[in-house]
């Protein structure tokens, strides 16, 4: 802009404040789920309508706050007329789809899915995981029993990383759902920090050569700690809490307050056990972040603690 | 968003071989030296103005040619120059088997150890190759020489690389190879050019060993560029409506009917259209579309740009794979050829369309050869499939309405608008019209393309391929490749059409036949075609990144000498087909169930 551009007119009086524009009216689509019709705005997804329904689709790599990447394969559906299952997470509505979120190849898929996971990471510390197993009949262990022995069934069991003061990395963990890329890239953080690197069963997350966090791009912002769905990503304090067998969330105060550092005003999940804050969350709807902070608020803590 | 590059920085050499590609750096922000003057005020950079991230692979390539493998320094380079984020880049350089990561011997051999070079003592040959040569010696999946025998992809490294195909190869002469300052002096002539046999009614086959696939005049002379002449005077509609009058479907190995593919990218109001040909002939057996672009080029050249024109697209790409050096300098030179002769370019043939074609180099990746991870490679990302819908016709190449056919499809349309669409569909049956290139190999006595028209019997195709030699007995054949289906001796009068096909629960896919004598030890084919998909899934969902490996253990235990754990099998096998994101994990356990269903040793074994 030239500088004899920059000038300061104040807008002319109005008579009154115009209206609001109106609303677009969505288009509606109407379709089937479970026998049940209903109708959805165009550009909704099949898991959007489930839950419009109260219909439990399992997810594990979906998040409401990142671009679905489908790339867990649990929340399959059966769209009737389709060749495969489609992933209820990102497939549109459609007119006059008729869907089934239970029936014998759903099950049969999501079981399967579940028992290559537990057979190749470990999920101890995923939430929700063991009840989906029992409820899909999942048996990892299936895999083992076949082969003869545990090593010759492969995993990605690996020492867990820790090379920086803020979080550890235990990629024994990881079932590879792409969300702590999204949150470093372009759907939160835009730091790219982080991406998927090698190839199949190698494919694993990275930064460049696997270098060290200290030395790649991370700013600590800890966004992909919060969207990890099996503690593969976790904060110092909590990791040597677990480690120590004296993680106790049962016994945590949960208290919502407001970052005291910057003007923007973030919500902070501050989550207490024993008098001390042990981890600092937000919440994934809150208007302001969307479940991201900064390295400040989500770490900086330890004054509190002292 | 800042680049944060850190660590090494690229060596003379690195740089060269990156500006050779991109030219000089303009700014410092791009990695030229820093002048404050010019770059103080200015910052150019970042991943939105970056609109060169397609240059991605080809620097990469550029790299692995000149130096031989891809240093931190260089990924630092070539990240600075083209503003990607270096974890990104470090990401789609792991992504490839052809591109190295750690140093190794300048002079390298890929050598074929798949299903149909196993059946010559591939794994042997590798084994006596390891124990010889170490680090210069890599496996590596079909290399599209399947009537050779044996093959190795040698590479050379330096500032004039050499990248060709050694096909039949034998550890002596790889030995030497490898071991002399420039390779091509030690390659043999290829012996007597590929087999292609058509008989009497050769169409698409039928300029292949007797048009000089180097002279455009020789094209000519042989019926070229008539059908972009008749293309150019009849308008796209009328092209579009010859394509579909013609029912030719795809020849990749989907069969989707072509005309509908280019009629939906024509009527798309965004812009620009590309074009895009799928030339990543991978599928373990397939070599038809090697053939094609060595032996007549500007027939693809010409095909391309009439696709172009119907649709409405003024840019192509051709995605060779990395494998297929030949094919890559055959179609390189005929594009010089046909952009001299005013048949490329902002004027095509004089007429008022524009196009223009640019090759790209894969990178050694089977999955790439899914249209959609094919999308993603060239954009110079992970060549990670994308979900369908949205289609390539609506949301293809750079997020835009894109035609994407395989070699041997395209090909097909010169004779179509030669002859007229509802002429051109009286060959073939009904619902699989023209001929198609079968790639016969295995057991048989003359391996080789052969061009059969739809509809003539398996035994047929076998007959023209002299048959198993040595009077031994059919066990059974593989149809399709290592995604498609293996049939027994049973199946010999199936008719090779889609419907035939269909109707024997078999598929022709890219148009494999390889033929298991007797002898055939069925269970490491079956085997390696496990370690297949396990080695080439991209790793994006878990019911193919994880299922494939499974499925490799539960084959390859204990030597394969017990029965393989059925229920087990079957289950991962159907969670695979209905919940993988693409065509690689949903036709994973296809041959291998096949195997067990219609093979008369198998059959007991898993039922």
């Amino acid at each position: 802009m030239r500088p004899d551009e920059i000038s300061f007119r104040l807008p002319p009086p109005a008579a009154a404040i115009p209206a609001r524009p109106p609303e677009p009216v969505p288009t509606m689509v109407p379709l089937t789920i479970d026998g049940r019709a209903v109708e959805m705005p165009a550009g909704s997804t099949l898991l959007d309508a489930c839950k419009t329904l109260d219909i439990t689709v399992p997810t594990l790599c979906y998040l409401e706050t990142l671009t679905p990447v489908n790339a867990c394969r649990v929340c399959v559906v059966e769209v009737e007329g389709a060749r495969v299952l489609a992933p209820a997470c990102s497939r549109q509505v459609e007119s006059g789809m008729v869907v089934k979120t239970r029936s014998p190849r759903v099950d049969l898929s999501r079981k399967v899915v579940l028992e290559l996971l537990g057979s190749s990471v470990d999920l101890s510390t995923a939430p929700g995981l063991a009840e989906m197993m029992v409820e899909y009949g999942a048996r990892p262990e299936r895999f083992q029993e076949s082969l003869g022995s545990a090593s010759s069934v492969s995993s990605v069991a690996q020492p867990v990383k820790i090379d920086n003061d803020l979080y550890v990395r235990d990629y024994g963990k990881c079932v590879l759902c792409y969300k702590c890329v999204e949150a470093c890239g372009t759907d939160a953080q835009h730091t790219f920090a982080i991406a998927v690197a090698g190839r199949g069963f190698h494919a694993h997350i990275s930064t460049e050569l696997d270098v060290p966090l200290p030395d790649s791009a991370c700013v600590y912002c800890g966004n992909c700690i919060a969207v990890c769905p099996t503690g593969a990503l976790m904060a110092t304090p909590e990791f040597e809490l677990r480690q120590a067998g004296a993680w106790r969330p049962e016994t945590q105060a949960v208290t919502d307050t407001i970052c005291p550092y910057c003007g923007v005003g973030c919500t902070l999940t501050v989550h207490v056990q024993d008098q001390q804050i042990v981890k600092v969350t937000s919440p994934f709807d809150n208007d302001v972040t969307r479940g991201n902070l900064c390295v400040k608020g989500r770490f900086g803590f330890e004054y509190v603690n002292k | 968003m800042d680049l944060h590059i850190t660590g090494a920085e690229a060596t003379d050499a690195e740089r060269e071989a990156v500006d050779r590609l991109l030219g000089a750096p303009a700014t410092g922000w791009q990695g030229a030296a820093r002048d404050i003057g010019r770059d103080g005020r200015t910052a150019v950079g970042g991943r939105l103005v970056s609109g060169d991230r397609d240059q991605l692979l080809p620097a990469f390539h550029a790299v692995q040619d000149a130096i031989g493998w891809i240093s931190h320094g260089a990924l630092n380079y070539i990240c600075t120059r083209l503003s990607v984020p270096p974890a990104e880049a470090w990401g789609v350089v792991t992504f490839y088997h052809l591109l190295a990561t750690e140093p190794r011997p300048a002079a390298v051999a890929h050598v074929c150890d798949d299903i149909a070079c196993r059946l010559n003592g591939a794994d042997q040959l590798c084994r006596d190759l390891e124990s010889r040569l170490a680090h210069a010696v890599h496996r590596s999946p079909c290399l599209g020489q399947c009537d050779k025998g044996s093959a190795a992809l040698i590479t050379r490294a330096g500032s004039d690389p050499e990248r060709f195909v050694l096909a039949p190869a034998t550890v002596d002469q790889i030995s030497t190879v490898l071991a002399s300052p420039k390779l091509a002096d030690n390659r043999r002539a290829s012996e007597g050019g590929p087999s292609v046999g058509a008989g009497a009614g050769a169409r698409i086959a039928r300029r292949i060993m007797v048009a000089d696939p180097t002279s455009l005049a020789s094209y000519r002379q042989h019926g070229g560029y008539v059908a972009l002449t008749k293309a150019i005077g009849l308008g796209p509609a009328a092209v579009i409506a010859e394509v579909s009058a013609a029912k030719l479907l795809g020849r990749g190995g989907a069969a989707f009917p072509t005309g509908r593919k280019w009629d939906a990218v024509a009527r798309e109001s965004a812009r620009p259209h590309y074009v895009v040909c799928n030339a990543d002939e991978s599928e373990p057996g397939t070599f038809k579309d090697r053939v094609l672009m060595e032996q007549d080029p500007f027939a693809v050249i010409e095909a391309m740009t009439i696709c172009g024109m119907a649709t409405g697209s003024e840019r192509g790409f051709i995605y060779i794979r990395g494998e297929y050096p030949e094919s890559e300098a055959a179609i390189g030179e005929a594009m010089k050829q046909a952009r001299a002769a005013g048949l490329l370019g902002s004027r095509v043939a004089g007429s008022n369309h524009a196009f223009d074609i640019e090759i790209r180099r894969g990178g050694g990746a089977y999955i790439c050869g899914e249209e959609t991870a094919l999308f993603n490679s060239i954009e110079g990302k992970r060549g990670e499939p994308r979900s369908k819908p949205p289609f390539p016709a609506q949301h293809g190449l750079f997020g835009k309405p894109t035609a994407v056919n395989n070699v041997e499809t395209l090909v097909n349309v010169l004779d179509i608008l030669i002859e007229g669409g509802a002429q051109w569909a009286r060959t073939g049956t009904a619902g699989s019209t023209g001929t198609r290139l079968f790639c016969l190999s295995g057991h048989v006595a003359k391996p080789g393309v052969y061009e059969i028209e739809c509809g003539q019997t398996l035994r047929h195709a076998i007959d023209l391929a002299a048959g198993i030699p040595g009077g031994r007995a059919l066990q059974a054949v593989l149809l399709g490749g290592a995604a498609g289906t293996f049939v027994g001796p049973d199946a010999l009068e199936m008719p090779l059409s889609f419907e035939g096909a269909r109707a024997a629960n078999a598929t022709l896919g890219s148009g494999v036949v390889m033929v298991f004598d007797e002898t055939a030890d069925l269970m490491d084919t079956l085997a390696r075609i496990a370690q297949f998909f396990r080695d080439e899934s991209c790793g994006q969902c878990v019911p193919c990144r994880v299922g494939t490996v499974r499925q490799a253990e539960l084959l390859s235990r204990r030597g394969g000498s017990l029965d393989p754990p059925t229920v087990l099998l079957a289950e991962l096998g159907q969670a695979m087909r209905d919940a993988s994101i693409c065509g690689l994990g949903q036709t994973a356990a296809s041959a291998i169930e096949s195997a067990f269903a219609n093979v008369p040793a198998l059959k007991g074994r898993a039922s």
